[in-house]
């Protein structure tokens, strides 16, 4: 690992005391307030922080790319020594064309929907000053270097006929053309499935052995940067907070944001049993407030007069010069790594004991698109038991959110099938149920923007959800929204605010607010933290443990991040192509043996902490649901796939320890004896 | 593409019939005798009952409906109530004055039009882009024949630019019927220019914001380059969409312009055949309209898939 801090001469990317505004309503409003950094040639430096804390704003800037109301107040960008920010348009053109590049989030929307990915490849390479056939000849080079199978019918495509892997790789095929100094990566992987994402993260780093160019990575994800960066910034509030070694930043975090954000992530294998996750208490500032302090004052437990009054210096730690923090008491951060671990939440007894509160019974879904059957779910047999929390997890496409919308009637589940509720089988369609099974069974969905109404006051949402599933009216109704809104810690202000007043995770609580207003016995979770920062998260997290175990709620919680998961769920089902791949109690299912699509899965996940996984990679795509391959579905795929076998006949869901259930054809004998050692693929 | 375009046929096939079918209705509930209207007060009974045998009007509903759907396939709309010679003659050159209008209207207007939405979206905000936006807001509110009426007063009256009647006399050579046309077009092009820069304007400010262009900038490509290459293709789609809805307007809905510059278009001859109760003309009219109303939005259609390959590969399979 180099982690020589790059002088200012050879720097890649130096970024110098970096002041960016916007100017909202004629008032130029702080974003950046002196952000430095700088990377060395075939450094790979990454920045973390939680949303709007000026990393992406910093990585676009670096390349002078700014929204029309944002500006550079003060501070320099120099990339391989040449001044971006003193750059006129002609000289930008040409830096942006030769010298840096930027691969995106969502690459679907990156590239250009109605032009074929052949032309705007080779687009990139005409700029270098290279003739047509050459050029086009380049771009067939690069899709091969960025490991596309069959690059010269890609070449041929839309953008649109690719798979959100295949669309990265190309955007970063584009990316690499110029063979740039510096390569930004702004949220490359997010939104794509772990297995995916992995793919993606191998690629960049194999590319990164072949070229010498310096990488800026932002991401969210702590353990996508610790898995790929040679050094990390921590940023909060348009300051780089704390910078060194990204393990040993992880490992051993100096500044107070850092220790809280790791903090509040669920890692260690940590579960709700055990204790709440810790949280961030707070807000961020908002951009533009005047902060001659430091910046993390307002949220941090152990600020001080000295920390209300002075921009805290950049503080070295540890002798070798290559870690800073910018906190004025460094000398007391092992107080809060050592803070007595919080509370547990409510402990549940073991889901045995108590009593079913729903049952599906060999239900499928097929939907019918021109003429053609697509089985969504086959035979899915699943319980849950009051009080108890199922985990679902699996790629995009598995079935997961029909499976959510089939038990609440969303969706109505084929003929043969049954969703019992208490007992009583009820009827597929929401339509068809009660409204007492309707009240029963409720949702919490992503995104909190999209599934509140925008113009109307919380009081109203919760309201008409209290009228709505318990039938009281009036006075009476009142009351109880204002004792739901007290039960999820939201304040009698917070009721008469509309949605867009409100941060994420106050949305996301009004949402939850609103499924609980009929006492629900059942709420469906479909990514309910997936677009909220870790501290927020670990916020609405504890809040849905706690819930749990008051109300003796059960949960159906879908997500693709594992730590979340195994914090929260007691049980899991995991998912591929519409078919229950394997189930059990969360222990069994992290600690192994796995069907091996589980342990693809559980090898995918980049973690934080840095522990050894083996990868195990996954070839190919998920195939189509319209036709889905013989046997085994998941076999195409398998490593461990036993030729003859596997392709012929598809295995029965075989219980292989209580509770614990599994689709394959291998012994569990022998998957615990192939799992005992890493497989090497 | 092939199969996409027959079944908007068919789709267009069975709009047209739902049309006539509408109009037939609407005609036959109409209070009145239809020989009596003709034929005027003073007319002898007898007549009357033998004009409307001639004409069919004493058959049942039924059968009259069934005969006039089948001459629709002959595209026979039978004879004037009004000067007793063939629909065909009356209707085919109104429509044909109308095509020559709407489209030297058209041609003014679009890349006016698109040009001025592309430059104000580039100047999003800013004073230029206010400009636009609000020239384009009051010219469309401005009611067209009060356009008509005052281009006719000051260009054609008062300075002898254009023409007072719009009609040219018959054998006048391409250029000079443009004299004749050029002030009717004109009102026309001050009614949508608003409308049409409006959109590409919004189209073109969502085309910028996007993230492909975002891509294109980071590549290296000027902002032309950004806008030619990339945006404006993405960017006009809706715009195609409202400027196909508007021919099938121009061509039937400008009877005030017609009317001001006294000029024998579809909209004329249709206001004349309702003061008239000239009911075949009417029909023939108003499903000319519609026909050029679904060939409009047909062409409109072809275009977007042509533009955009998603809708283009879906309809296809």
């Amino acid at each position: 690992m180099s982690a020589v801090s790059a002088s200012r001469t050879t720097a890649a990317l130096a970024v110098e005391n970096l002041e960016v505004a916007y100017t909202v309503r004629g008032i130029d409003r702080a974003v950046l307030r002196g952000v430095s950094f700088s990377i060395a040639p075939g450094e790979a430096y990454g920045l973390v922080g939680e949303s709007g804390c000026g990393k992406s704003t910093t990585a676009y800037a670096a390349l002078r790319y700014l929204p029309r109301n944002g500006k550079i107040v003060r501070g320099r960008v120099l990339v391989g020594g040449d001044d971006v920010t003193g750059m006129n348009t002609s000289q930008l053109q040409r830096f942006r064309a030769t010298e840096a590049s930027m691969v995106y989030q969502d690459p679907a929307q990156a590239m250009n929907p109605s032009v074929k990915i052949g032309r705007q490849l080779i687009e990139s390479f005409t700029l270098l000053g290279q003739s047509k056939p050459v050029a086009a000849k380049s771009a067939l080079d690069a899709l091969r270097r960025v490991r596309i199978a069959d690059p010269v019918r890609v070449m041929d495509r839309y953008p649109f006929q690719l798979s959100g892997g295949m669309q990265q790789r190309v955007v970063i095929a584009m990316a690499l053309a110029c063979d740039p100094k510096l390569l930004v990566l702004d949220e490359p992987t997010t939104g794509l499935d772990a297995t995916v994402e992995a793919e993606v993260l191998d690629l960049v780093r194999v590319l990164r052995e072949e070229s010498n160019a310096a990488v800026l990575l932002i991401a969210h994800n702590l353990g996508i940067i610790r898995s790929l960066c040679d050094r990390v910034g921590v940023m909060y509030a348009g300051r780089i907070v704390e910078e060194g070694p990204s393990h040993q930043v992880f490992d051993d975090p100096q500044h107070p944001y850092t220790v809280g954000l790791l903090r509040s992530l669920p890692r260690h294998g940590v579960r709700k049993t055990e204790r709440a996750l810790a949280t961030i208490p707070g807000i961020l500032p908002l951009i533009g407030t005047d902060l001659p302090t430091c910046v993390f004052v307002d949220r941090c437990p152990l600020a001080d007069d000295l920390c209300r009054d002075e921009v805290p210096p950049a503080a070295p730690v540890g002798t070798e010069g290559l870690r800073f923090t910018r906190c004025h008491h460094p000398d007391r951060i092992h107080e809060l790594v050592q803070a007595p671990p919080d509370v547990p939440i409510g402990i549940l007894s073991s889901s045995g004991a108590n009593p079913e509160v729903l049952e599906l019974t060999h239900v499928s879904k097929t939907f019918r698109q021109r003429n053609v059957n697509i089985p969504a779910l086959v035979d899915v047999n699943l319980q849950l038991a009051e009080g108890e929390t199922l985990g679902i997890v699996g790629e995009s496409g598995s079935g997961k959110s029909t499976l959510a919308k089939t038990i609440l009637g969303i969706e109505s589940a084929d003929s043969g099938g049954a969703v019992s509720l208490d007992g009583h089988t009820v009827a597929p369609n929401t339509t068809g149920r009660s409204a007492n099974d309707k009240r029963a069974m409720q949702m919490v969905f992503q995104n909190p923007d999209s599934a509140l109404n925008r113009s109307w006051s919380v009081r109203r949402i919760l309201m008409r959800s209290v009228e709505k599933l318990t039938g009281i009216k009036g006075d009476e109704a009142n009351a109880r929204v204002e004792a739901l809104a007290a039960h999820l810690r939201l304040t009698p202000r917070h009721l008469d605010l509309k949605p867009r007043q409100l941060s994420g995770g106050l949305k996301q609580r009004v949402a939850i607010a609103r499924a609980f207003a009929g006492d629900p016995r059942i709420v469906v979770c479909d990514e309910p933290t997936s677009a909220l920062d870790v501290s927020v998260q670990a916020a609405i997290l504890n809040l849905l443990a706690d819930l749990q175990s008051e109300e003796k709620t059960s949960y159906v919680f879908i997500t693709h991040d594992m730590g979340v998961v195994r914090y929260l769920a007691d049980r899991i089902a995991v998912m591929y192509l519409g078919r229950i791949q394997e189930v059990g109690p969360t222990d069994d299912v992290f600690n192994g043996p796995n069907h091996p699509y589980t342990e693809a899965l559980l090898s995918a996940i980049p973690s934080v902490d840095g522990e050894p996984t083996s990868r195990i990679r996954l070839e190919g795509e998920i195939p189509s649901p319209a036709n889905p391959p013989s046997g085994c579905v998941f076999h195409p795929r398998c490593p461990r796939v036993i030729p003859g076998v596997c392709e012929v006949s598809e295995p029965p869901l075989r219980e292989v320890a209580p509770g614990h259930a599994m689709r394959c054809h291998i012994p569990i004998e022998q998957l615990v004896e192939l799992q005992r050692k890493p497989l090497t693929v | 593409m092939v199969r996409y375009l027959l079944r908007r046929l068919a789709s267009a096939v069975v709009t047209l019939w739902l049309l006539a079918t509408i109009v037939f209705l609407i005609v036959s509930v109409l209070p009145g005798d239809v020989g009596r209207r003709v034929l005027g007060p003073f007319a002898l009974k007898e007549d009357v009952a033998r004009y409307n045998h001639q004409i069919g009007t004493d058959r049942p509903l039924i059968r009259q409906y069934l005969t006039t759907i089948r001459r629709l396939f002959t595209l026979d709309f039978g004879n004037s109530y009004q000067t007793a010679s063939s629909v065909n003659k009356i209707i085919f050159p109104a429509l044909f004055r109308s095509g020559k209008l709407a489209l030297l209207a058209f041609v003014i207007t679009i890349p006016i039009s698109i040009a001025a939405g592309i430059f104000a979206a580039r100047r999003q905000d800013k004073p230029s882009d206010r400009i636009v936006v609000t020239t384009g807001l009051a010219s469309s509110s401005i009611p067209e024949f009060v356009t008509a009426a005052v281009l006719l007063s000051v260009f054609s009256v008062h300075w002898r630019l254009g023409k007072v009647f719009a009609n040219p006399p018959d054998g006048t050579s391409v250029i000079g019927q443009f004299r004749y046309l050029i002030m009717p077009a004109l009102a026309m092009v001050v009614a949508y220019f608003g409308y049409i820069t409006r959109m590409s304007r919004a189209g073109v400010i969502h085309g910028l914001q996007s993230d492909y262009a975002r891509t294109a900038t980071m590549k290296g490509l000027s902002k032309g380059e950004v806008m030619r290459r990339h945006i404006l293709r993405n960017a006009l789609a809706p715009t195609i969409t409202v400027i196909s809805v508007q021919i099938g307007y121009l061509f039937g809905g400008i009877i005030g312009v017609e009317k001001v510059f006294n000029y024998a278009g579809l909209g004329s001859t249709m206001l004349n055949a309702v003061t008239h109760k000239d009911i075949p003309v009417l029909q023939a009219a108003v499903l000319l309209v519609g026909v050029v109303y679904m060939s409009s939005t047909l062409l409109a259609d072809v275009l977007i898939a042509f533009l955009n390959p998603r809708v283009r590969l879906e309809t296809t399979r």
